[in-house]
């Protein structure tokens, strides 16, 4: 489970040994030694710290003269491939630094020019590291805390700068607050003033901060019971308490401590000027984030610990170091786990609620997670593995709270916690003590708890079979329910006899199942009227009835598995094309589609999926047939007569509840991604051929290359050929996003407005579920929907539409403001 | 980059490193089947139950990224499930400029290959967990071929399922073998 091992392993592998071999050299096996060496120090030994510590010291001294080079680069890779052990490294330094000056000056010098590198190319997650490491390398006598006091300096003259984002701003003064615990006590020590002039720069700067984001990024709309903080906003007031307990922090280990008279000896370097590049449009910062809260000391049982407060420091270390330990393996779900498990701490804290608390703000964090949700999911199992007697229970706790407070969770967060816990349930025998939450089954079935539970059955469903779901929950959670995922084949039902087409469909049947061809398929629907050519008299682009008989008849006998499915879709891939040329005709196949198939929704999906990667349907067809008439209920009809209104409204309950279901809007994300990947993809063949292009131009200027231009190198017009195609897919993903916010505005106003005449309150559930999802299109695909900002602006989210829409995207806007 | 190095020894190591099986039927040489293995897209899943779908497979798999294709493991003889199966996973195709590098300066600048995370991702995350109640286990496969979807047991399943001498009320009951010497632990 270990590092160790998994090193070990690693190099006992193919590869690693046929590349010793190749090298072969004895300089080799000392290089390796010694990265094996410097990478491990810190975890778990038979000897204590400080020892091995020293003896690493010694080596890399005695190693200096002939390794100097790839030591700082170990070291340097250190700093930020393993932060979680942050001190430990600093140590070594300054132990090594003692030793010989030289060498500390130059780690001291290489690790600058990383940052430097790192806050020029946006990586401010490295950059944040080390610029802590830097700090905390005064405690370590390396370095002079003037000279890093006039890089903190330099960070928050930042703040001053006008024009420019408040996000830029934000992540260096986090930068300079972060590094606090580590190093605020020997500031204040040694440069009393001058810390507190910093501080108060912060303190003005935190006070003029827009926070118009914060709405859109709480998991929960409430802060009862525990409030839901910004992220700058809850550091600072970590950090002011921190100060008011003289600097004192009980969570830090500090190994350097037991090394002060060696290290007090040592001569330090002053660090070069650090200016913050300026800024330019390419640069991105980290978003803000709000502090995810969900346990406090009242939840954690007697005797395992206390749970620092929301405002300690404590909270934060924690917070941060478990963070760390994630990033460091999340590779390893295993490792993750058992390095978790082995946390060093130095006061006794429920470990267990703070990993758990931690893995649930990562998988709830807004806009998306740190990484896939498979991830946690498979941590948690491995948690529960590991620590059998007390992990489960705190994660059903967990559980319980997060289902209490379900009510104003926000929906792309509670689509998570479905995702989770199906798969959770899934690896426990779907075992739950469904009987206390019966009080779901009270609820509207468009309530919160009433609809998660709806939605965990039918994930679970989807990983289990319909009669487990039936097996597992009691008797009165029978509503809440999946239908049985089979298709409902309307010409095969009682009464099909009279649908036009029946006669049609039962040839079309026996043809295929008797392998006809495509050709044949066609010919025998070919014939089959038009019903729109009859009542307008002029053609219409598409045949409805034609594609319902064949898409239902074709789906219908490829309903074995999705292996028969795909295979009837790729077999009959041009009749399906032909008759769905139009996008009307497209929409009509996938309301056809839909129509047969409505209870299975897996099954939807993924025929979507491969109608858009077969190219059959595109992205906008599938964007307008989820907000058509069928699956939102448009709400634009003639009010003046009230039986028909009435009439409406009925419908309008129940297929209102269509825009509820989550996996209609996995359809529309995972469409949405479909055509950004295109996006993507295109614009890398355009990035790449030019600079192939440049690469050739470049050797041919240096003489090199006199030859005429190599095959590979590609010409001025494929490259005008890329950028037109490119060009063509960036206009296609502009219009699928004013597609689909053009249609939120029109379903949620027309909401707005019904309510308004009626006098009724317009925050139903349905309200809920839409608004939300309006905010998770602009969240999930962020990065896309904000190079269209200025368009979305001057023509869709103007002034005159109703304010609770347009507050949902000034509050995207204010993400990156 | 100082930390590319890092990520290059994750990456190489632990849950998606090559396992110790290799196929016997595999037509070319170790080193190429080996090539093919450390660039697949193709994961072998087992130790399903023989009433998994498709369906449940792709549930799970889709978690860990874009599901291209499963093709399920049959009995030879009875083409029914038979606990196994090929999920393919997407490939992304990557360049990488490396002019900054100066001991590339001047050669052709950039680098194609293809990653394979969506695969990788099934590998340490999907791996080892419970599908169906049962723990599955994947491995890396050098890609689909026509034929190799059916069991090469004599029996027609699963050469494991010949041998096993447990009782899997999952996988047919007993093993083949111990069902054909006693009638009656076919029951």
């Amino acid at each position: 489970m270990s590092r160790r091992k998994t090193y070990e392993d690693s190099s006992d592998e193919e590869e690693g040994r046929s590349r010793k071999r190749r090298r072969g050299s004895e300089s080799v096996d000392i290089e390796d030694r010694l990265e094996s060496l410097i990478t491990r120090v810190g975890e778990k030994s038979t000897s204590s710290l400080e020892s091995n510590l020293e003896g690493l010291a010694s080596v890399l001294e005695s190693d200096l003269p002939n390794y100097k080079q790839k030591i700082m680069r170990i070291l340097c890779e250190c700093v930020t491939t393993m932060p979680e052990k942050l001190t430990v490294y600093t140590t070594l330094v300054g132990l090594l630094n003692a030793k010989n000056y030289n060498a500390g000056g130059e780690f001291v010098e290489l690790l600058v020019r990383n940052l430097k590198e790192v806050l020029k190319t946006s990586e401010f997650d490295s950059a944040l590291v080390m610029v802590r490491f830097l700090a905390d390398l005064i405690n370590c006598h390396v370095i002079v805390a003037a000279s890093l006091i006039m890089m903190f300096d330099s960070f928050l003259e930042v703040t001053l700068e006008d024009n420019i984002p408040q996000v830029r701003s934000d992540w260096y003064v986090y930068a300079v607050l972060s590094s606090m615990p580590w190093v605020g006590k020997e500031l204040a020590e040694k440069k009393d003033a001058e810390l507190e002039k910093l501080l108060t720069t912060i303190e003005h700067y935190i006070q003029k901060r827009q926070k118009i984001h914060v709405q859109t990024l709480r998991v929960w709309t409430s802060d009862d019971p525990h409030p839901q903080e910004e992220y700058l906003d809850c550091l600072w007031a970590q950090i002011k308490n921190l100060r008011a307990n003289q600097w004192e922090e009980h969570q830090i280990l500090r190994p350097y401590l037991a090394f002060n008279v060696v290290l007090c000896d040592a001569l330090q370097h002053t660090l070069p000027r650090i200016i913050p590049p300026s800024h330019h449009d390419e640069a991105t910062y980290p978003l803000p984030t709000v502090v995810f809260r969900m346990f406090d000391y009242t939840d954690v049982p007697e005797g395992v610990g206390i749970i620092p407060g929301s405002q300690a420091i404590e909270r934060y270390l924690l917070e941060e170091h478990i963070s760390r330990i994630i990033e460091s393996y999340h590779l390893e779900r295993k490792d993750c786990a058992a390095y978790l498990l082995s946390f060093p701490l130095k006061c006794k804290v429920p470990l267990n609620y703070m990993i758990v608390e931690v893995l649930f703000s990562q998988l709830f964090r807004l806009p998306r997670p740190p990484y896939i949700d498979l991830f946690y999911g498979s941590l948690l199992v491995e948690l529960c593995k590991l620590q059998p007697s007390s992990m489960p229970q705190v994660v059903a706790q967990a559980t319980e709270m997060l289902y209490d407070r379900l009510d104003t969770m926000n929906t792309s967060c509670i689509e998570r916690f479905v995702q989770w816990f199906a798969y959770h349930l899934s690896n426990f025998q779907f075992r739950w003590t469904w009987d206390e939450w019966s009080d779901c089954t009270q609820q509207d079935l468009l309530g919160p708890k009433a609809k998660f539970v709806q939605e965990v059955l039918l994930k679970c469903m989807r990983l289990s079979y319909h009669q487990r779901m039936v097996e597992i929950v009691p008797a009165d959670f029978k509503a809440l329910l999946p239908r049985k995922p089979v298709p409902s084949f309307k010409y095969e039902k009682e009464g099909s006899g009279s649908l036009p087409g029946t006669i049609v469909v039962h040839q079309l049947m026996q043809a295929i199942k008797s392998k006809c061809t495509p050709e044949e398929a066609f010919s025998i629907i070919k014939d089959v009227p038009n019903p729109l050519k009859e009542k307008e008299g002029m053609d219409p682009g598409y045949n409805p009835l034609r594609i319902e008989v064949f898409v239902q008849t074709l789906l219908y006998i490829g309903s074995k598995s999705f292996s028969h499915s795909f295979a009837a879709i790729s077999k009959f891939n041009n009749v399906l094309k032909a008759l769905a040329e139009t996008q009307d005709g497209q929409i009509c196949l996938l309301k056809s589609l839909y129509e047969l198939h409505k209870d299975h929704q897996q099954l939807i999906v993924v025929l979507i999926d491969k109608l858009l990667k077969t190219q059959i349907v595109e992205c906008s067809a599938v964007a307008n047939w989820i907000f058509s008439d069928e699956m939102m209920q448009d709400f634009t009809s003639d009010e003046e007569d009230y039986d028909n209104v009435k009439r409406i409204w009925q419908r309008f309950e129940v297929a209102y509840k269509e825009a509820t279901d989550f996996y209609v809007w996995e359809i529309m994300h995972s469409t949405v991604k479909k055509m950004n990947k295109q996006v993507q993809k295109l614009q890398k063949e355009v990035d790449e051929a030019r600079d192939r292009r440049e690469a050739a131009h470049r050797r041919t200027r240096d003489g090199l290359d006199l030859d005429d231009e190599p095959e590979d190198v590609p010409t001025e017009e494929m490259i005008e050929r890329m950028e037109d195609r490119l060009e063509a897919a960036q206009s296609e993903q502009k219009n699928l996003f004013l597609i689909i916010f053009q249609r939120f505005i029109i379903i949620l106003t027309d909401h707005l407005a019904k309510c308004e005449s009626d006098d009724s309150d317009y925050n139903t559930h349905w309200y809920k579920w839409v608004i939300e999802r309006l905010q998770q299109v602009f969240l999930l695909h962020h990065e896309q929907v904000y190079r269209y900002i200025n368009t979305l602006e001057t023509l869709m989210f103007t002034s005159d539409i109703d304010i609770h829409i347009l507050e949902v995207f000034q509050q995207f806007c204010a993400l990156r403001s | 980059m100082a930390d590319c190095r890092g990520e290059k020894r994750k990456r190489d190591s632990g849950s998606v490193q090559l396992g110790a099986y290799r196929d016997q039927r595999y037509k070319g040489s170790r080193q190429q089947q080996e090539d093919l293995l450390l660039h697949s897209t193709t994961l072998y899943v087992g130790n399903l139950s023989f009433f998994t779908t498709e369906e449940q497979i792709h549930e799970l798999f889709t978690r860990a990224g874009d599901v291209k294709r499963i093709i399920m493991g049959l009995d030879k003889f009875k083409k029914t499930p038979c606990g196994f199966c090929f999920v393919e996973l997407r490939k992304f195709p990557r360049s990488v400029l490396i002019a900054s590098d100066p001991s590339f300066y001047n050669l052709n600048s950039v680098v194609r290959y293809y990653t394979r995370e969506d695969a990788e991702n099934a590998m340490r995350y999907a791996n080892g967990t419970r599908l169906d109640d049962r723990v599955v286990r994947t491995d890396w496969d050098v890609g689909f071929k026509e034929g190799r979807q059916y069991g090469r047991g004599k029996s027609g399943g699963q050469v494991r399922d010949e041998y096993r001498t447990d009782y899997d009320s999952g996988r047919g009951g007993y093993g083949k073998i111990i069902q054909q010497k006693i009638p009656a632990a076919a029951h």
